[in-house]
């Protein structure tokens, strides 16, 4: 950092010290007002979780806590009701598991399969496919809504999590095959020339030249197809409905439960739980889902 | 892409531009097409072998054609069966009887869809500007080389990896007068207070927006600071040295050089606002009444809680417009200037 600050431009090192040091000032207080508002929904939501429901209802959800209990955690894990049953959002969570895990690891196979083949086995017509391909990326999904409602249903995958699979790697196909590509287009020809060169095929290049390069692009897509398929809503409640819903569908199910009485500390543990996967990854690979959503936005 | 008319900073070594880099270099270099013909191992037996070699050279395509047909089912036929349902006498179950444009005529007299696209407009108008604002802001103090760049950057965009049903549910807490900040704000002390936006009609709109922007403007910051610092260090130097101050800089030199990571963001945003779906009704479920009726909620409204099959597909197929509208001049733009760049060159 101090050595960077040697030979980086400090826009601010054009004033004198009293300016410099009153904007250098400014900044952070801005900086730390729009951190406050960035920061609060999750402050609250984390500390209700733990507070007792009397209490938030005294003193409302913004408040400084006076209790502390897992309690709320369990009953939103375990027992609480949704829509007559009392099983808690346990099995939607478990849910998104079984429909994100299969379908981002298919996708992202395929993809890069798909995006190994469009860049060093390119063919005549071959970048116009990858052009149609990659409209998929584009796509609403209330366009597909109707004809995946009726393939679902002749193929009896209406209210499965396979139903679900199926749809999300076939939307994520576009994603994937376009990541791919575009990053294995910077592997050199050479590589590939000299492999062939050597005998090698279709297959043994890719286990043994490009595989070995697709660790970081691997990595910002299945972060990219988790965190996507993971938070998707409209199709989770279009396709499933009741125990069979991923947990997205479920927490709206849970908060227009109906019932007058909000309570808001089981509300926050659910919210937490199915917002913890996606966090995590963004704590843990924030780098790679910094890059994929950069890539993903700007194609 | 977008990013080729900036100038190529030396030494973007740092992780958040990696990316652009290789954008870039995506983007210049065409490589080469290769030959298709692999080279196979010599078999005794010659027609084996060209039965291997013919093998060999469609194992590409081979492989490709089931993504590829999947793809364009998804895209076209997808894209086609819609339209066709949308212009059927379809109701509770699609039929395929052609009725012509009549559900369109009946969408657009329709109060209700009227609600859903002034909403829209409002809303991606609002949305854009403020996220693409406090965006830029953000990109701007953070690029003065402030303390902990890495802290602050995490916090302003982990809503990104937080879905839209958590967003709106939490913000919609957060919206309640009798348990969020009205109540909170009535307790320390100011009695007529009053923040209740998603209980009144007119107002409703806004706490979407207000919660849009608190998704998007770290994703907005995120295009902004990478652009900010692909931008060449000399000419701000030179500027510098013609003795401009900082804010001059930005407007003068900075701003103008990463004009196309505005027109980029800006598509993005309004890709976005155009699918906003799950965040309304998290927030606000379209209410109070239908004040916040968005169209991709009056699609899923029609097509399966009303039986308005052939309508619903209409309004399906509007919103489809609506993102090529935005889309296709933006592709076009980006043909152009990549024509106009590669005959300089």
């Amino acid at each position: 950092m101090s050595s960077q600050a040697l030979t980086a431009y400090d826009p601010l090192a054009t004033s004198g010290t009293w300016r410099r040091s009153r904007a250098k000032f400014g900044a952070y207080l801005v900086l730390g007002l729009f951190a406050a508002y960035y920061l609060l929904p999750l402050v609250v939501v984390f500390l209700n979780s733990f507070r007792s429901l009397p209490e938030i209802a005294q003193n409302g959800l913004i408040a400084f806590p006076h209790s502390f209990s897992f309690h709320a955690w369990g009953e939103a894990w375990n027992s609480y009701c949704v829509g007559g049953t009392c099983a808690g959002i346990r099995e939607n969570f478990y849910n998104s598991l079984k429909m994100t895990i299969p379908a981002t690891i298919i996708s992202t196979a395929i993809g890069a399969i798909n995006g190994y083949i469009l860049s060093k086995w390119r063919f005549p017509g071959s970048e116009i496919l990858f052009g149609a391909m990659t409209l998929g990326v584009f796509m609403p999904g209330q366009i597909a809504l109707l004809p995946w409602a009726m393939i679902l249903g002749g193929l009896g995958l209406t209210n499965t999590t396979a139903g679900l699979v199926l749809v999300h790697t076939v939307q994520g196909l576009a994603f994937t095959t376009l990541f791919c590509r575009n990053y294995y287009t910077n592997i050199p020809e050479d590589l590939i020339k000299a492999a062939r060169i050597d005998g090698a095929g279709f297959w043994r290049i890719f286990r043994k030249i490009i595989l070995p390069l697709s660790p970081p692009i691997l990595i910002v897509t299945v972060i990219w197809q988790f965190t996507g398929i993971w938070n998707e809503f409209l199709y989770a409640v279009v396709f499933t409905s009741g125990r069979g819903q991923p947990i997205t569908a479920a927490l709206i199910a849970l908060s227009t439960n109906g019932t007058n009485v909000r309570n808001y500390d089981v509300m926050s543990a659910a919210v937490l739980i199915a917002a913890l996967p996606p966090l995590l990854i963004y704590f843990f690979g924030g780098r790679y889902f910094v890059r994929g959503l950069t890539q993903g936005a700007i194609k | 892409m977008f990013l080729r008319s900036c100038h190529p900073t030396a030494g973007t070594a740092n992780p958040p531009h990696e990316f652009l880099r290789q954008n870039r270099e995506t983007a210049n270099r065409e490589a080469p097409v290769t030959t298709l013909t692999a080279v196979t191992p010599q078999t005794t037996s010659a027609e084996r072998g060209q039965w291997r070699d013919r093998l060999a050279l469609w194992l590409p395509q081979l492989i490709l054609a089931p993504s590829l047909f999947v793809s364009f089912v998804y895209v076209f036929v997808f894209t086609g069966w819609t339209l066709y349902v949308s212009l059927s006498n379809s109701s509770l179950l699609p039929s395929y009887d052609y009725v012509g444009f009549e559900h369109y005529v009946s969408l657009w007299q329709n109060r209700r869809w009227n609600i859903a696209y002034t909403n829209l407009f409002i809303f991606s108008v609002l949305y854009v500007i403020g996220a693409m604002a406090i965006g830029l802001l953000l990109a701007i103090l953070i690029d003065q080389r402030v303390r902990g760049e890495s802290v602050w950057r995490t916090i302003y965009l982990y809503p990104l990896a937080v879905s839209f049903v958590v967003t709106g549910t939490v913000w919609s807490w957060l919206f309640n007068p009798t348990s969020g900040i009205q109540y909170f704000v009535r307790g320390l002390g100011w009695e007529d207070f009053s923040f209740s936006w998603t209980t009144n009609r007119q107002l409703a709109i806004y706490a979407i927006v207000i919660t849009g922007i608190w998704q998007a403007s770290g994703f907005a910051m995120a295009l902004f600071l990478a652009g900010l610092r692909s931008v060449d260090q000399d000419l701000i130097k030179a500027a510098q040295i013609d003795g401009a101050g900082t804010a001059r800089i930005y407007r003068r030199v900075v701003i103008p050089a990463i004009g196309p990571i505005f027109v980029a963001v800006m598509v993005v945003l309004l890709q976005f606002a155009i699918k906003t779906f799950d965040l309304a009704i998290a927030l606000t479920n379209g209410g109070p009444g239908i004040a916040t009726t968005f169209p991709a909620i009056y699609v899923y409204d029609l097509m399966f809680q009303r039986g308005q099959i052939a309508e619903g597909a209409a309004a399906a197929i509007m919103i489809l417009l609506a993102l090529a509208a935005v889309l296709v001049p933006y592709s076009l733009w980006q043909v152009w200037r990549r024509r106009r760049e590669s005959g300089h060159v």
